[in-house]
Formats: C-alpha cells, sequence, structure tokens
C-alpha cells in the first residue's frame, strides 16, 4: 500500500468525476459514491497506517549530526531507479556539508524508518527532468487517516444536511475533489506537485464556500478566501523557486531538506526562500495577519466549514511547515530559542483570535476564531521546535473542531440560525445527543484532562518551555485559559439558559449524530496515543528530517501539566462565573470609554478589514486601476492620437500647399497615413464613408502591390 | 514519402487561399455551401497539421524538419524556405487548430452584415498568413505572411465589428504598419550587413560576427517595435483594447489565440537567435516593460465596466509573463514563453468565445447589466468560471505553465543579465498573479454569481447549441491536458529552446 499510496488521491478524484457525470441520474444523486469513495480511502489510509507501523527501521540517523551517518543502502527504500539517484543525491549532500550545529550532538544513533518514495519523470524542460511522485512516511499515513475519516464523517453528515439543496450533487462532487486536493497534498514528493494539491483546495473552497452564490455576501466570502490565501501565495511560488534553484535545480521535497540541513544552501537563499514559504503558510493557514477571510468563509455550508477547519486547507499551511521542516530550522534557526517569526506570528495568532471569539454572536465564527487560535498553536508548536506536539496538535484538533462544526451544524439544523443570542439558549433538553458530544468537543477544545486537546496542548507549552521559549509557553498559557472562557460562554448561550428561538427544536436524525459520536469518541481517546510511556503517536511519526535536525521531543512531565490543568479550570471558572452564575460586569461598556473602545475594537475586528477591504482593495480598484486607466486612456492613447492628428494636419497642408498634382508611391503612403489617423476623430464626428472607402483601396493597393512585387 | 514531406508545409500555407479561391467562384446565395467549403478546408489544413505532427522527428525538434528550400526572389537573394522545428510546430498547429473551430462556431453566428461568404474567405485568408509566419524562414517571405495576416483582420473588425468599428480598424491597422515599417528596416540592415542574406539561419550563423555592436542594437530596436507592438507590449498596447472591444467574437478570437503570438514568436525566432549580444543589452528593458504590462494590464482589467474590454486587458498581463520569459534569454524563460503562448492562446480564445456567447444572448456586455449567468445558462456559466480559472494559471490547467515557469526564469537570468533586478521582476510577476485573481474572479461574480437583473429577469436565454459545444469541447479539453501533462508541450519545445539558447551563449 505504501508503494501505490497515489490509489488514494486517485479514488477521491474519480469519485469527482463519477459524481459530476453520473451523480445526478443515481437514487442519492451522488452522494453515493462521494460516500463509498471516502471509505474505501478511509480503509486504504488504516491499511497504510498498519503498514507503515510494521515496517521495520531500516536506517540510524544520528540526531542533531548533520554531518549524517546515513546508513549505505538505504536505498532498499526506494522504489525505482529515481529513488536510487535521488538516495546518492543525498548522501552527497551530506558528505559535502562541514558545518555541525553542535550542542546536542550527545544523542545515539537512532533506527528509524526511511520514507518510501516512488518517483516517475513527470516532463522535462530546461534540461531538468522534473519527477511527480509519492513519498509516505509517518507523517503522511496519520494526515491521510485524519482527512479520510473526517472527510468520510462529513460526507455522511452532508447527506441528511444538505438534503433538498438545489445543487446537492455538485456540492458532493466539489466535496470529493475537495478531499483530493488535501490527500494529493500529503502524499507530493515534490513542492511542485503539492502546489497543485494546495491550489486545488484554493479552487474547492471557492466553489464551496460561495455554494450559495445567488447571494452577494456569500459569493463575496468566497473571493475573500480565494484572494487571501492567493495573497499568501506569492510567498509561496516566490518560495518554491528559491528552493528548486537553492537546492540545485530539484522540487523534491527531501532533496530540498537534506540540502537546508547540509548547509549546501546559501545562508540568504535559504532564510529568503523560508520566509517566502511562510507567507504562504499565514495565508493558508490563517494566521495573523491574513486570518481574516477564515470567518468569513462560513458563508459556506456548515460540513464544508468542518472539513476546511479540521481536516483540509488550513493545516495545509502547517503540514508544510512540518514537511519542510529542515528548511524552517535552519532558515530561523529554531533550536536557538528566544524568539523566531513562526513562533511569533503563531503566538499573536493564538492570542487576538481568542479574543475575537468573546465577542461572537454567531456560533460558527465562535468556532472560527477558535480555528484560528488552535492554528497558531500549531504554528508556534513548529516554531519553538516542538514538531511532534504540532502534528499531535493537529491530529487532535481535526477530532474535537469536526465535532464541534458537525455540532452547530446540528444545531442549526433544529433551530435554523447560527446566532447564538437570539436563537438558542436552553437546548441540552431538546438535544440531548448534540449536548453531550458537543460538550465534549469544548472541554476537548479547552483542554482539560482527560480529553485529546489536553495531550496535544501540553506538550506544545512543555516543548516551549524546554526549547527555550519561556515567552511563548506564556503565551500558551494564556491562550489555554482564554479558550476555556470563551467556550464556556458559547456552551452556556447555545444549550443552557432559556430557549430564546421560534418552534419546537429536536435532536437531529442518525446521519448527523453518528458522526458526533464518532468523533466524540476520538475526541476523547486520541490524546493517549501519546500517553507517557505509551507513545505510539511520536514514534508513528519520527522522521529522519527531525532527527537529523536534532529536534528534541519531550515526554509527558506532571508539573506543567498540573498547571496548565489549573489555569485551564480557572478559565472554566472564569466563564462559568460571567455566564452561568450570572455575574456579568452589566453595563461596563456603557459606563467605560477605555471598555466601550476596547469592545468596538474587537466588534470591529481590529479594523483589519477594513484596512484590506476599504484600504488596500479600495485604492487599488477604485483609485489607482482608474487612475492608470485614465493614464491609458488621456496619455498613452492620447499620444497615438496626437500623432495621428499631426500627421493629418501635416499631410493635409503638404498636400494642400505642395504636392497636390504629384501622385507617387511615397506620398501615397504618408497621406495615407495621415488620412487615416485623422479619420480616428472624424469617426465619432463625421463619419465620412467614402474617405474610408479610399483608406481600404489604398492600404489594400499597397497591401496588393507588395503581394505582386514579391510573389 | 519524401514527396509528400517536401509538399506538406507549402500545403499548409496554401490550402486555405485554395478553399478561399474555390468559395470565390461560389455563389453568394450558397450559405451551406461556403460553410461546407470553409469548414473542409480548415479541417484538410489541420489534416495536414496532424501528419506534421505525426512525422516529426521528436529526437530532432531543434532542427528545422519538412524543409523546403527553392529560388524565389533571386534579384534581392530572398528565397522560399519553409521549416518547422520545436517551437514552431505548436503554434503552427494551434493556428489551424483555433481556425477549424472558429468556423464551427461561425456557423450560426454570424455577425451583421452577415454574408458568410466573404466573412469565412477572410478567415482562410487570415489562416494562410498566419500558418505561413510560423513556418517561413526566410525574412522577406516571414514580411510577407506577416503583413498579409494585417487585411483580413482589417476588414473583419471594420466590416463585421462593433459600433466604433472604423476608429478600431484603422487604429490597429496603422499601429501595427507603423511597427512593420521599422521592422522591414531592421530586415533590410540585416541583410545589408550581415552578408547579403535573408535566410534566417545563415543570418544566425554570421549576422552577430558581421555586425558591430552599435549596429545590433539600432538594429534589434527596428525589430523590437515590430514585434512588441503586435505581442503588445506596455506602452505600445492602446490599439489591442480597442480591437477586441471592437471586433466581431471569431476576429477578437483569432487576434488573441494567434495574432498576438507572432510578435512573440518573431522575438523567438528572429530578434534573439540573430542579434543574441543586442538581446542581451535589451533584456532588462524588455523585462521591465514585461512586468509593468503585467501589473498596468490588470489595473485596466479592473477599471473596465465591459466584460470583453476587460479580457483584452488581461491579453496584455498575460503577454507580460510570455515576455518576461523571454527576456530572461534562459531556457526556462522561453520553454514558458512558448507554452505561455499556446496556453494564453486556447484559454483567453475561450473566453472571447464566451464573451460572444453571452452577448449573442443579451445583446450587452456591460458588467453592470449582467448576472446570474449560472442561473440562465449553467453550462456557458460553468465554463466561463473554469476558464477564469484557467486564465488566472490554476495549476492543472494550460495557463500555468506558461506563468509559473517564467517566475521561475526569472530568479536565474542568463549569464550577464542582473540578478537583482529580474529576482525584482519575479516578486511583481508573482504580485500579479494575486491581481490577475482579483479581476478574473471579480468578471465572474459580476457575470455569472448572483441572481439576473431586473431587465433580464423574465428573458429567455437559449442554452447553449451544438456550434458551440463542437467548438469549444476541444479547447477545454486541450486545457486540462496541457495542464497535466505539460511535456507534451516541454517535451518539444525544450530541445528546439535548447539550440537556439545555446546561440545565445556562443554569441554573446
Amino acid at each position: 500500500m505504501l508503494e501505490s499510496i497515489w490509489v488514494i488521491p486517485a479514488v477521491t478524484f474519480a469519485s469527482f468525476w463519477l459524481i459530476l457525470f453520473f451523480g445526478k441520474r443515481l437514487p442519492k444523486h451522488g452522494a453515493e459514491i462521494g460516500i463509498a469513495a471516502l471509505g474505501i480511502a478511509f480503509v486504504l489510509s488504516c491499511v497504510a497506517v498498519v503498514e507503515w507501523n510494521a515496517r521495520p527501521a531500516d536506517e540510524v540517523v544520528e540526531a542533531g549530526h548533520e554531518t549524517g551517518a546515513l546508513e549505505e543502502g538505504h536505498g532498499g527504500a526506494e522504489v525505482d531507479d529515481e529513488g536510487h539517484a535521488l538516495g546518492e543525491v543525498q548522501t552527497l549532500a551530506l558528505e559535502s556539508a562541514v558545518e555541525a550545529e553542535g550542542g546536542e550532538g550527545e544523542h545515539e544513533a537512532e533506527p528509524i524508518r526511511s520514507a518510501v518514495e516512488r518517483n516517475l519523470t513527470w516532463f522535462s524542460f530546461g534540461g531538468v527532468d522534473v519527477t511527480v511522485g509519492t513519498a509516505v512516511d509517518g507523517l503522511t499515513v496519520v494526515l491521510l487517516f485524519t482527512v479520510a475519516l473526517i472527510s468520510l464523517l462529513v460526507h455522511v453528515f452532508s447527506t441528511n444536511y444538505m438534503h433538498g439543496d438545489v445543487r446537492f450533487t455538485y456540492f458532493f462532487a466539489a466535496l470529493s475533489l475537495f478531499t483530493t486536493g488535501m490527500l494529493l497534498l500529503v502524499v507530493s514528493s515534490s513542492l511542485l506537485q503539492a502546489l497543485f494539491g494546495w491550489e486545488l483546495m484554493a479552487l474547492c473552497s471557492f466553489m464551496l464556500i460561495g455554494h450559495w452564490w445567488e447571494k452577494k455576501p456569500n459569493s463575496d466570502a468566497a473571493m475573500k478566501a480565494f484572494l487571501t490565501t492567493r495573497t499568501g501565495d506569492i510567498g509561496l511560488l516566490v518560495g518554491i523557486v528559491i528552493m528548486f534553484f537553492a537546492a540545485g535545480q530539484t522540487f523534491d521535497i527531501a532533496a530540498i531538506n537534506e540540502a537546508a540541513l547540509s548547509g549546501a544552501m546559501a545562508e540568504t537563499a535559504l532564510v529568503a526562500g523560508a520566509a517566502a514559504l511562510f507567507i504562504g503558510v499565514i495565508g493558508k493557514s490563517a494566521q495573523f495577519p491574513l486570518h481574516t477571510w477564515l470567518p468569513d468563509a462560513m458563508a459556506g455550508p456548515t460540513p464544508v466549514s468542518a472539513l476546511i477547519h479540521a481536516a483540509t486547507m488550513v493545516v495545509a499551511g502547517v503540514y508544510l511547515v512540518a514537511r519542510l521542516y529542515g528548511v524552517f530550522w535552519e532558515a530561523f534557526d529554531i533550536g536557538a530559542g528566544g524568539v523566531n517569526p513562526i513562533a511569533l506570528i503563531g503566538g499573536i495568532t493564538i492570542l487576538i483570535a481568542a479574543a475575537l471569539a468573546f465577542v461572537q454572536t454567531d456560533i460558527k465564527k465562535v468556532l472560527a476564531y477558535s480555528t484560528v487560535s488552535q492554528l497558531g498553536y500549531m504554528v508556534m508548536a513548529l516554531g519553538v521546535g516542538a514538531w511532534t506536539a504540532a502534528i499531535f496538535h493537529l491530529f487532535t484538533h481535526a477530532f474535537f473542531k469536526g465535532l464541534l462544526f458537525l455540532g452547530a451544524g446540528s444545531v442549526s439544523h433544529a433551530v435554523h440560525s447560527f446566532e447564538m443570542k437570539d436563537d438558542m439558549g436552553g437546548l441540552r433538553k431538546f438535544m440531548p445527543v448534540t449536548y453531550t458530544t458537543f460538550m465534549i468537543g469544548s472541554l476537548a477544545l479547552a483542554g482539560l484532562f482527560p480529553f485529546a486537546g489536553f495531550w496535544s496542548k501540553d506538550e506544545i507549552l512543555l516543548g516551549a518551555a524546554e526549547n527555550g521559549y519561556r515567552l511563548f509557553e506564556v503565551v500558551g498559557i494564556v491562550g489555554a485559559f482564554m479558550t476555556a472562557a470563551y467556550m464556556t460562554r458559547c456552551v452556556y448561550l447555545t444549550f443552557f439558559g432559556r430557549y430564546r428561538g421560534h418552534g419546537h427544536p429536536h435532536e437531529s436524525p442518525p446521519a448527523i449524530t453518528v458522526p458526533l459520536i464518532v468523533l466524540a469518541v476520538f475526541s476523547v481517546g486520541a490524546g493517549f496515543l501519546n500517553f507517557p510511556g505509551f507513545e505510539r503517536f511520536f514514534e508513528l511519526t519520527e522522521n529522519r528530517v527531525f532527527l537529523l535536525a536534532g529536534v528534541e521531543h519531550h515526554s509527558f512531565e506532571v508539573f506543567p501539566a498540573v498547571v496548565s490543568s489549573a489555569v485551564v479550570l480557572a478559565g472554566l471558572a472564569f466563564g462559568g462565573m460571567l455566564f452561568f452564575a450570572r455575574h456579568l460586569p452589566r453595563g461596563v461598556t456603557a459606563r467605560s470609554g477605555a471598555a466601550r473602545a476596547g469592545y468596538s475594537f474587537l466588534v470591529n475586528k481590529y479594523y483589519l478589514d477594513h484596512l484590506y477591504t476599504g484600504v488596500v482593495i479600495g485604492s487599488i480598484k477604485g483609485g489607482i486601476a482608474r487612475a492608470a486607466y485614465w493614464i491609458n486612456q488621456k496619455v498613452i492613447d492620447g499620444v497615438v492620437n496626437g500623432v495621428g492628428i499631426a500627421s493629418k494636419r501635416t499631410g493635409s497642408w503638404v498636400y494642400r500647399h505642395i504636392d497636390q498634382q504629384v501622385v507617387d508611391g511615397a506620398v501615397n503612403g504618408a497621406g495615407f497615413g495621415a488620412e487615416g489617423f485623422g479619420g480616428i476623430l472624424r469617426t465619432i464626428q463625421t463619419g465620412r464613408v467614402q474617405q474610408y472607402g479610399a483608406l481600404l483601396f489604398g492600404a489594400s493597393a499597397v497591401l496588393a502591390l507588395t503581394l505582386v512585387i514579391f510573389i | 514519402m519524401d514527396g509528400l514531406d517536401d509538399i506538406a508545409l507549402t500545403a499548409a500555407v496554401f490550402l486555405p487561399l485554395v478553399g478561399a479561391a474555390a468559395m470565390m467562384l461560389t455563389p453568394r446565395e450558397h450559405d451551406t455551401g461556403h460553410k461546407v467549403i470553409a469548414l473542409l478546408t480548415t479541417l484538410v489544413t489541420l489534416a495536414v497539421g496532424v501528419y506534421l505532427l505525426v512525422g516529426f522527428d521528436y529526437g530532432r525538434a531543434d532542427v528545422l524538419q519538412f524543409d523546403v528550400n527553392t529560388s524565389w526572389i533571386d534579384v534581392i537573394n530572398s528565397r522560399y524556405i519553409l521549416g518547422v522545428d520545436g517551437i514552431s510546430l505548436p503554434l503552427l498547429l494551434l493556428s489551424m487548430f483555433v481556425c477549424v473551430l472558429v468556423v464551427i462556431y461561425s456557423w450560426n453566428h454570424f455577425p451583421e452584415p452577415h454574408n458568410p461568404k466573404a466573412f469565412l474567405i477572410l478567415i482562410l485568408v487570415l489562416e494562410t498568413g498566419m500558418n505561413g509566419t510560423f513556418v517561413a524562414q526566410d525574412l522577406i517571405l516571414f514580411f510577407v505572411f506577416f503583413e498579409v495576416v494585417l487585411l483580413p483582420m482589417y476588414f473583419m473588425i471594420g466590416v463585421w465589428g462593433g459600433e466604433q468599428r472604423q476608429y478600431a480598424a484603422i487604429k490597429f491597422f496603422l499601429f501595427t504598419l507603423f511597427g512593420s515599417a521599422l521592422m522591414i528596416l531592421s530586415f533590410l540592415a540585416l541583410f545589408f550587413q550581415g552578408g547579403q542574406t535573408f535566410a534566417i539561419a545563415d543570418l544566425v550563423a554570421v549576422a552577430s560576427d558581421n555586425i558591430p555592436r552599435s549596429s545590433q542594437l539600432l538594429i534589434f530596436g527596428g525589430l523590437f517595435m515590430g514585434f512588441a507592438i503586435k505581442v503588445p507590449m506596455f506602452p505600445f498596447h492602446t490599439w489591442l483594447p480597442d480591437a477586441h472591444t471592437q471586433a466581431p467574437t471569431q476576429g477578437s478570437v483569432i487576434l488573441a489565440a494567434i495574432l498576438l503570438k507572432l510578435g512573440t514568436y518573431g522575438f523567438v525566432r528572429i530578434a534573439i537567435p540573430i542579434l543574441p549580444e543586442a538581446a542581451m543589452a535589451w533584456a532588462p528593458w524588455i523585462g521591465g516593460l514585461a512586468v509593468i504590462g503585467i501589473i498596468y494590464g490588470a489595473l485596466g482589467c479592473l477599471a473596465q465596466s465591459d466584460m470583453k474590454r476587460l479580457i483584452a486587458f488581461s491579453s496584455v498581463a498575460h503577454m507580460g509573463y510570455v515576455m518576461l520569459g523571454i527576456a530572461t534569454l534562459t531556457e526556462f524563460g522561453i520553454n514558458a514563453a512558448v507554452f505561455g503562448m499556446v496556453a494564453h492562446g486556447l484559454i483567453t480564445g475561450m473566453l472571447f468565445f464566451v464573451a460572444g456567447s453571452v452577448k449573442d444572448r443579451f445583446h450587452t456586455l456591460e458588467l453592470s447589466r449582467l448576472g446570474g449567468l449560472l442561473l440562465q445558462s449553467p453550462r456557458m456559466g460553468w465554463i466561463l468560471g473554469f476558464c477564469a480559472m484557467a486564465s488566472l494559471g490554476l495549476p492543472g490547467l494550460a495557463g500555468f505553465w506558461g506563468e509559473f515557469p517564467a517566475i521561475l526564469a526569472a530568479y536565474n537570468p542568463a549569464e550577464g543579465l542582473s540578478e537583482v533586478l529580474f529576482r525584482t521582476y519575479m516578486v511583481v510577476a508573482a504580485v500579479g498573479t494575486v491581481f490577475a485573481a482579483g479581476y478574473l474572479l471579480w468578471m465572474f461574480q459580476r457575470t455569472a454569481f448572483g441572481t439576473p437583473r431586473e431587465e433580464f429577469a423574465q428573458a429567455r436565454i437559449p442554452g447553449m447549441h451544438w456550434p458551440e459545444y463542437v467548438a469549444w469541447t476541444p479547447m477545454l479539453i486541450l486545457i486540462v491536458v496541457l495542464g497535466l501533462f505539460p511535456g507534451l508541450l516541454f517535451g518539444l519545445t525544450t530541445d528546439a529552446v535548447g539550440g537556439a539558447v545555446a546561440a545565445l551563449g556562443g554569441g554573446s
């Protein structure tokens, strides 16, 4: 399975076409194809996980030693000739390295599994063979499993949630294609190919966020998502180009990582390339300051939100950093501690998004900002060198965020709204399953022991502390407090108190509740995969890049865990006090100017949207584009028309005063030119047809003459 | 077989004229007869193209094949030399291919004042000019074909065009002719200084040795004007939006798909190989104008209120990528440029087709009056969306391979060119991709999303009919196929470009 991993995205891609062409004629309008395909993809992903797990370690990597101890003959991992060639390139790159980071050279050589690569030549141009292929390691199989599972559940959920939608079939086709994009990204062995998956998701997010495009706000949200991520893609494109040349004209991810770690890359190119790539990550993973598209993306149907937030699209950026960790590690000197751009952006994102989550009244927007905030945790984790923790958080977050979104969908299915303040409240009595699962998801998100979020968040905090990033540990703890508090608010407004909506809400049918239950099980259980003393997750995902780099993995420690749990409890208590015990400081915003200003600062989302939409886009589209067009019409074209007028005047002057009788070829030509350009004006004013007739005749005569002479 | 090979290119060029002659002899009333003759002619020509494609020796894509070399105008030592290599073959095929589809599309889309006979004859004459330009290997022959193209297009715009057709047609004609005048001067200079020959291959071999550097620079300047106007590069582009806006749909498609490529092809085939040293000196300026064009064209798009004019301005931006690729003077860049030419031809051609069909149905292309196309004609709406995505360079579709490799090439321009400068160009070009997404999606949102405006809410908008299906399907398929298997095209061009660039290295 590991060698033919391409089958997994191929299945979902086939599903896209089948649904598109045959979906409408089927009894379930194409949903059955999508579910079947995702079922197959999920089973195959499970097989891949099992096979990877059973794969013996065949390579020895000396952790922290960049001079590298690549065991001879590790090429056994490669499947074909290209693979061998690649292995040699890597060995050479390693041998040529001179610089050893030092400091962490004490580690023993560690046996690990080498990635299973398979490459084919896609095309060659300019003397370079561009390959297409798959590379499978622990990171890949974990993501395959997560993506396939979440997507499968979202498909099942959608059969009921989207029932009766005008574009039901089309919706399922797009879901399949979306999943294909993410699957393609995670199996890609080359950056260029990864870009295909990356952009495929951008396309699908455009289609799905704008699913109900009859309404302008929806299509605006779709545009915003596409254009914002595309703005980040400027960096991605430039970064890929820089990496291509810096690594010796290759797009191969493994080769790029090796080149970065071996010191074979020029320092400036490495830093510039990493910075550029990270801009792409900021756009895709909704990091500050390009996070604004994600909350607006709520305009799409809820299952799409679940898919985007839990398993695809936004985690693509996190995945990219994890995949190219050698590059980022070296470029930003992550091993050194202190502050670096990745940790900084992640840290800022955690806090600003968590703060925004407090003032939302739309349940999906609370969840959206919490996603932004949690993505901040993942990015920060990568920034502080907690590689495993970042992936682990990506993994656990997928389940509880998927659960929360689908739960919100289930609620809205009952009350036909997403407004917590106006249309919800007291729903726990009406929707017990949704309520219970939503509570589990919330506690997991808040990071309470023993739910999944606790384990992964704890690892991030621990990593930050141990790797010399104390500041970010504090940021993480503050973030945890805020998370616990805003989720308490969200749960309170939705499920407790008095029902404020209309009609009679009821529990959702099994197509909706079963996925909730499955995800709830994972939200409780997934964390135990890295239980102290049973670190299956770590062992599964351990890979050569982070070993080579010398990334440290820190096991569970009791004291920090107790501290973070205490903070989470404090957050829950704080939220409980505010909302459940109704000790809301009412009227604060009315009394205090500062509080009012702070509140409106939050409600206006730090005015970033005003900046982007109003100032940046407004000035480009309104002012700058118009000015450019004015210049085009008045200046550039003015010159053209001016030349026309001038030569027309000259021509007629010459014609009148000098040469009325003489007719020869040269003068004909000039007069023809003059007449022509003068005609530009006259067309508008008089439109004298016979003159154009004469002109046409003149023109054809000149050309006919040319032809007659030469042929 | 040899006999066939010898006449293949001649047939490819002149068969359309034969068809045109046949149509002249057919009385005007026989509408269907004219359509059939035109279709058959273009199909047979395309068949010749397929024959060339099959018989082409891909191992020697850098060498001229199917070449013909006979005397023509002895007095000026201009010879009838035809030949195709890996650079010209794709463009030649594109020209043949698009002409067939344009004739099919014309079946029930004749613009006022109708007259299928004259209209189709013009298309066939155009095809001769275009095919000839791509296979001519003698400067005078090239020039003749290059100019033959002008007249039919002039009539097409001037007679079948929109309200300001006269202005647009004259502007198109004179602007291009102005460039041609400088171009022919340069050709003559090459002839007199470069060894009394017009044969491109001979000039490539001797010109750069025989001609002093200062003259080279001037000669290149003349060539630059001729080709840059045709491309068109900023700031010589103002004829294009007018010509496109006023031209009938078929004219716009041919203009965008093929005519613009005559300019870029001229750079790759003539200007750069013959005068590599001068190309080196000019390249920073060309690259600069190219990236200005990318941003400027995009800004122009955003200021438009007319769909067709918007697409026209997008050509300025897209041809900017092609020119940027050429300006890097690297294998990556010129490969990207040739790919970009074909991709732009297919994609922008398609966009003009769709715009034409939208106009047929709504009788307007004002963005403020359109909306909800997806509701009234869903398939056309999706096709428009597809083309917009292809045009903004979505990976997996053909447009990407014109854009990304050009950006890639700019990072590492040919030795001797300033890296800092070209890397700046690279970033500007990458920023341009966001602008492209901006204006294309904006156009798509305005026309296809939302609900129809009040004036069209009750109108019955016919769905797509068969000529549209038949004409568009091959283009759409090709956009996907080339997007997924770029090797199909790069495989053809890479050796030929390698040869051209090698000459460049030798010359400088």
